[in-house]
């Protein structure tokens, strides 16, 4: 190929080498629908995209597929020279020029080939159809330094030693894999680069990076990133977050320039996302997705699931409608209230552990902290759009925290202790907050942890403290100087009508997590009219309007008693531990602003039971008044349902059931619970039982089912609400999240049925219209000749004296897997195993009473739960621990 | 149909004998000692005496052939002589004597290289890496076996897994014999998930194969209750059917292969006649998990057990109740 970089004497010939499986897609008679171009980084090779290569020869969706060797890199020529950026990505359009490439074409990027086939994709408008790129990065923020690892392989003292005398930079970029990769992989990588003399590339393109603005390759990349923000082609970007180098802050970058890509990132991948994961299933998937857009024409293949559009399946069951009503924003009860005859009564409150409250504000100073506050957070910065993340326990500061961000436009990041340390720093990292306001303790977790966004603390805190933890002001000091500045621009431009404080229904306005109980916890975006959905929803539901006035022991719920008109407070506890929940902090509360409404968890209302016996009379007598009691998050046990009803004789008992994603899905009162017991005993209603019954759905919201397959999977588009037919549950309505947030392949699978959301549960109707929950599709057991859900076996096992936990689990293939039931005992047993005869023989009768045929019965002294409800057992985990043990191993914990 | 059954004075061999004639076939057995089988025509003799198994063969359309060395300890050259060289020879005679079908009765252990097998299918036989003489032997009879498949001379394998029931020697009494010693440890505190076969079943599959030879010929498949149980559940419900105490002491898995390995050697070594305390092959199959997937076998059998693993405890616990009642169990034993 004849080159034409500056770097090259005019007419100076360069040889390449490139994996093309064109000629493969000739001889076989297929036409592509256009070309990847794949442009690998430093120091690996056109090896990299080896996935992609075969997978584009697939005769169902066939893609040329070209993967270069850069110049100096992989097997193509050692030229001697010193490629800068510029020339290197010149020297991409003379071999696509030499090999004559036609549209459409689609820009694969990793590393440094990210940014040199973007600025291939700048040059060819007119072939350019999509881009993908994988950890890389086009732009560093001159104010900050480089990550350490590059600083140091830029260092003088080790850059031509670590990065071409030795093999140095090969092995440690090698080693980035994750899980490590396999020997042979590993040898072909590093075939290319055997040898001093064949590694100048590698450390030439290090010492291209440009550190600052004086670097000869920073125009180039300037350029680049520039550029990037014109591109309105498709992009995907697939992000191995576990990156020492192209970290979470690359990607947010990206994602600013490119606002309409599709993200996608691989919890636990790292730099080398395409050994880490498979990349060709999300890439070809994402090309089909955005056919037409990418193609200019129809693409071929029939991914109608993808796609869901043209002619759409035929659902005997519609997806809900779009609600038309107006949008009603979620603060909007606050002015109202605000400057009604209520204004100077309490709107929300915080209780002392001593029983008194704490703290308190009313409707008016309610909305006046909002209004200071939004003017605050709008000097600091704070805008349409900007991820705040919270890490406030619910109260009066998180409530004017929260309505403040909202009306601003921003987006609330909300990632619950619950999670623990480690899944919360995943989370809040992979949400890249731009803000973060939080407590003493979130402020010194994140500046130990490095979590992302400028902090802000609640409280002012002393010099040395704010210098600490990294703090640059607090929500106190906001507030004050938002009122300065709302006094001074006088009170009539602070309304709804500023125009800065228009915020677009349909934008994003909270990012919420997942429990983390089925694998790393997912961030789930919504946008103000799905809020505002859900409010509505719950206010129709439980009737809860303005007036209302709630005891919010349960944090998600917590923050919707302004936006209801409801006057909140907060009992004294540990939030993050629900279980600290206290009969005495309940009441108290409840007393405090003689509730009607209670909210609180499970596991909070096991504590208040526990902790009844120190009620006073009065005390007593206030919970007695309480109309209305809500407890969501995990089934609520009969017996438990029955003592809290002792405690509150007059109240309406709801377990609600519901996801992060779609709070709340249906409603059940405890007598409906009981009723429909009654219909298991006698049989008289098609479909009763096996399950937990969570009644029927709530305000504005459809369900349907999705029958199971063979293999254990949902895999149809047949919606139904037939009594008795077992399937993944769907959902839809109003409030349902928008999206999963930079999880595009996730968000693919739970939105494949156009209009509904997929919910990973498994259940069935009854004829009286129930919904029983029969457990999480991926706890789904699949034994020969019978698909196992969980929850009915469970509950035949628990009603055991000897039970108190169970959990049905599979081991083996797809297919014929041998069922087991883990139990934990009463009392506990002090090692894990296999149960004694005895009781494998009752338990192997309980289950077969529900219709399972169990194999073996394992015990264990405590099942592996969640942190949230301590409830929801890691059925997925108990299922790896009892393959191991029956296997053969060693019983150890599970 | 005219049927001969080699090996039918064995407990498996003796219940195929049994159900073909129940099913009004016409059945020759063969074999060193008499079958015991009531309504069958015996022909002695040993599987390596060609003239015998003409006289036996003459006239057969159908043969299963189940007679073979089944021990741990012995010489490799008796097992080669009766398994391999007894199975090359007979699938030869039995094609001059223009038989159309044999099953031949095999052992999962002829793909078994020690490794935990759970819910795999029938692997292809391998020599190689089979554990000991027997599964060796049986690997390579297979293999000759399923290589003499044509269309007028129909092969089958069946490998029952873990044959037992009432009568049984291979593991019932053996299991029985060393419990009532304390001899039997359960290794790894007895988790390892173990398919099992009780006998009636795996002769109805064995018959099945001769009915289905349409559909099964030129294949293995391995047969079993499809009943997982951990092994330590399984040896207790043994031992609770013959009236002996269930073993109670564990012993790590690894350390006992590394034992009956050793223990092996020695024995064979010293040139003992009674089975040693403790082998590799035993070790590894009471630590290790193996069960089956039993989909395919049964869609081409079209067949599934009649007699639960529950049920065939029970049926354990009645054939030797009034037995331990008369003789006291430590008499028995013995």
């Amino acid at each position: 190929m004849r080159s034409t970089s500056e770097v090259d004497a005019p007419g100076a010939v360069r040889r390449w080498h490139v994996l093309d499986n064109g000629a493969q897609l000739t001889r076989r008679g297929l036409t592509p629908i256009g070309t990847l171009l794949c442009v690998h980084g430093n120091p690996t090779w056109s090896y990299l995209w080896r996935t992609l290569l075969s997978a584009g020869t697939d005769p169902a969706r066939p893609w040329r597929v070209v993967a270069v060797d850069q110049l100096d890199m992989g097997y193509s020529e050692r030229t001697g020279t010193f490629r800068r950026l510029a020339d290197r990505v010149n020297d991409l359009g003379d071999l696509t020029d030499a090999l004559g490439l036609e549209g459409p074409v689609v820009t694969v990027g990793h590393d440094w080939g990210g940014v040199i086939s973007s600025g291939w994709a700048l040059n060819h408008p007119q072939l350019l159809a999509g881009v993908v790129l994988t950890n890389t990065a086009v732009h560093h923020p001159s104010d900050s330094p480089l990550p350490p690892a590059l600083r140091l392989a830029l260092h003088p003292a080790v850059h031509r030693w670590g990065t071409t005398t030795s093999d140095a930079f090969l092995r440690v970029t090698h080693s980035l894999a994750n899980p490590p990769l396999p020997a042979d992989v590993r040898r072909a990588f590093m075939a290319p680069y055997r040898g001093a003399g064949r590694r100048d590339g590698v450390g030439n393109f290090v010492a291209d990076i440009p550190a600052n603005a004086s670097h000869p390759s920073f125009p180039a990349l300037t350029h680049v990133a520039d550029g990037l923000r014109g591109l309105k082609v498709p992009a995907l970007m697939l992000w191995g977050p576990k990156d020492p180098i192209f970290s979470d802050r690359y990607l947010k970058d990206l994602i600013s320039r490119l606002p309409h890509a599709d993200v996608h990132r691989f919890e636990g991948a790292g730099h080398l996302v395409a050994e880490d994961k498979d990349i060709a299933g999300p890439v070809f998937d994402w090309l089909a997705v955005h056919g037409t857009d990418i193609s200019g024409s129809a693409v071929s293949g029939d991914d109608s699931r993808l796609v869901g559009a043209n002619g759409a399946p035929l659902l005997p069951n519609k997806p809900a409608e779009e609600e038309k009503t107006a949008f009603r924003p979620l603060w909007d009860s606050l002015g109202q209230l605000a400057a009604g005859s209520a204004k100077e009564e309490i709107a929300v409150a915080e209780m002392a552990p001593d029983g008194t409250v704490s703290r308190s504000l009313s409707w008016r100073q309610l909305d006046q902290g909002v209004l200071d506050l939004v003017e605050g957070l709008r000097e600091a910065g704070v805008g349409h759009g900007s991820r705040v993340s919270l890490m406030v326990p619910p109260g009066t500061d998180l409530t004017v925290a929260l309505y403040a961000c909202l009306k601003l436009g921003a987006i609330v990041v909300v990632a619950d202790a619950g999670l623990g340390t480690k899944g919360m720093s995943r989370a809040v990292k992979g949400a890249t907050a731009d803000f973060l306001i939080g407590i003493d303790k979130a402020l010194a977790a994140a500046s130990v942890l490095g979590w992302p966004g400028r902090r802000i603390s609640v409280q002012d805190l002393p010099t040395a403290r704010r210098r600490i933890l990294g703090v640059e002001t607090s929500l106190h000091a906001l507030a004050e100087s938002g009122s300065r500045s709302g006094v001074a621009q006088g009170n009539a431009g602070r309304r709804e009508d500023h125009p800065l404080v228009m915020v677009d229904p349909d934008a994003p306005s909270a990012v919420l997590f997942t429990s983390g109980s089925t694998g790393p916890a997912k961030g789930v975006v919504y946008t103000h009219r799905q809020l505002a959905a859900m409010r509505d929803t719950v206010a129709a539901t439980f009737g809860i309007h303005s007036g209302a006035r709630l005891v919010a022991g349960f944090a998600p719920f917590a923050l919707l008693g302004p936006a209801l008109g409801a006057v909140s407070v907060t009992p004294a506890m540990d939030v993050t531990a629900p279980r600290t929940l206290t009969a005495r902090a309940l009441a108290e509360a409840v007393a405090a602003i003689d509730a009607t409404v209670v909210f609180a968890s499970p596991a909070a209302l096991r504590n208040v039971v526990a902790t009844r016996d120190d009620l006073s009379g009065s005390l007593m007598r206030a919970l007695a008044n309480v109309e209305l009691l809500l407890s969501a998050g995990a089934p609520v046990p009969e017996p438990l349902l029955a003592e809290v009803q002792q405690l509150m004789p007059q109240a309406s008992l709801h377990t609600p059931y519901g996801m992060t994603e779609a709070l709340p899905v249906t409603d059940i009162s405890f007598e409906e619970i009981r009723a429909a017991g009654a219909d298991v005993a006698t049989g008289a209603v098609l479909g009763a039982g096996n399950g937990v019954c969570v009644g029927t759905p709530v305000h504005g919201a459809r369900l349907a089912i999705v029958a199971l397959a063979a293999d254990g999977t949902a895999p149809g588009e047949n919606c139904v609400t037939e009594a008795g037919v077992t399937g993944e549950i769907v959902v839809s309505a109003p409030h349902v999240k928008k999206t999963y947030d930079r999880l595009w392949l996730t968000e693919q699978e739970s939105a494949g049925l156009t209009g509904w959301h997929r919910t990973g549960d498994v259940g069935h109707f009854d004829a009286a219209g129930r919904l029983w929950v029969e457990g999480r599709l991926a706890h789904v057991v699949t034994a020969p000749g019978a698909v196992v859900t969980p929850v009915g076996a469970e509950q035949s096992i628990e009603r055991l004296d000897a039970v108190r936990l169970a959990a049905i689990a599979g081991v083996g293939p797809t297919g014929t897997q041998a069922v087991v039931a883990v139990v934990e005992t009463e009392p506990p047993v002090p090692k894990a195993g296999p149960a004694t005869p005895q009781l494998a023989g009752r338990v192997r009768r309980a289950a077969s009473e529900a219709g399972v045929h169990v194999s073996a019965v394992l015990v264990v002294p405590a099942q592996p739960t969640d942190v949230r409800h301590n409830a929801k057992i890691d059925r997925t985990r108990l299922a790896r621990w009892a393959s191991r043990v029956l296997a053969g191993g060693r019983p150890g914990k599970p | 149909m005219r049927v001969l059954v080699t090996g039918a004075s064995g407990l498996l061999g003796g219940d195929v004998a049994r159900q073909l004639v129940r099913q009004g076939h016409s059945v020759g057995t063969f074999q060193r000692r008499p079958s015991g089988v009531d309504g069958v025509e015996d022909f002695r003799g040993s599987i390596n005496d060609d003239a015998a198994l003409r006289r036996a063969l003459a006239g057969a359309e159908g043969v299963i052939h189940l007679a073979a060395k089944v021990s741990i300890t012995g010489r490799a050259e008796e097992f080669d002589a009766v398994n391999v060289e007894g199975t090359r020879r007979l699938l030869h005679l039995a094609r001059e004597a223009e038989v159309r079908d044999v099953v031949f009765v095999s052992s999962p252990s002829v793909a078994h290289s020690g490794a935990a097998i759970m819910g795999l299918g029938a692997e292809q036989a391998d020599p190689q890496h089979a554990r000991g003489d027997y599964a060796r032997t049986k690997a390579e009879a297979e293999l000759l076996a399923l290589a003499a498949d044509r269309p007028d001379f129909r092969v089958a394998a069946v490998r029952p897994h873990i044959v037992w029931g009432p009568g049984d020697t291979q593991l019932v009494e053996r299991v029985l014999a060393r419990a009532s010693h304390s001899r039997l440890p359960l290794l790894d505190s007895g988790a390892a998930l173990i398919d099992t076969t009780y006998v009636d079943n795996a002769a109805s599959a064995i018959v099945a194969a001769l009915h289905r030879m349409e559909h099964v010929h030129g294949r293995a498949v391995v047969v079993s209750n499809g009943e997982p149980r951990p092994i330590g559940e399984l040896l207790a419900g043994i031992c609770a059917a013959g009236g002996v105490a269930p073993p109670s002491w564990s012993v790590p898995g690894g350390l006992a292969r590394a034992v009956g390995a050793a223990v092996e050697r020695v024995w064979t070594w010293a040139g003992r006649k009674e089975e040693p305390p403790m082998t590799r092959f035993l070790a590894e199959q009471l630590s290790t998990a193996h069960w089956f997937d039993q989909r395919v076998t049964r869609e081409l059998l079209n067949w599934t057990p009649a007699v639960s693993i529950d049920e065939g405890l029970a049926r354990l616990a009645e054939h030797y109740g009034p037995r331990a009642s008369e003789t006291g169990e430590t008499d028995r034993l013995r």
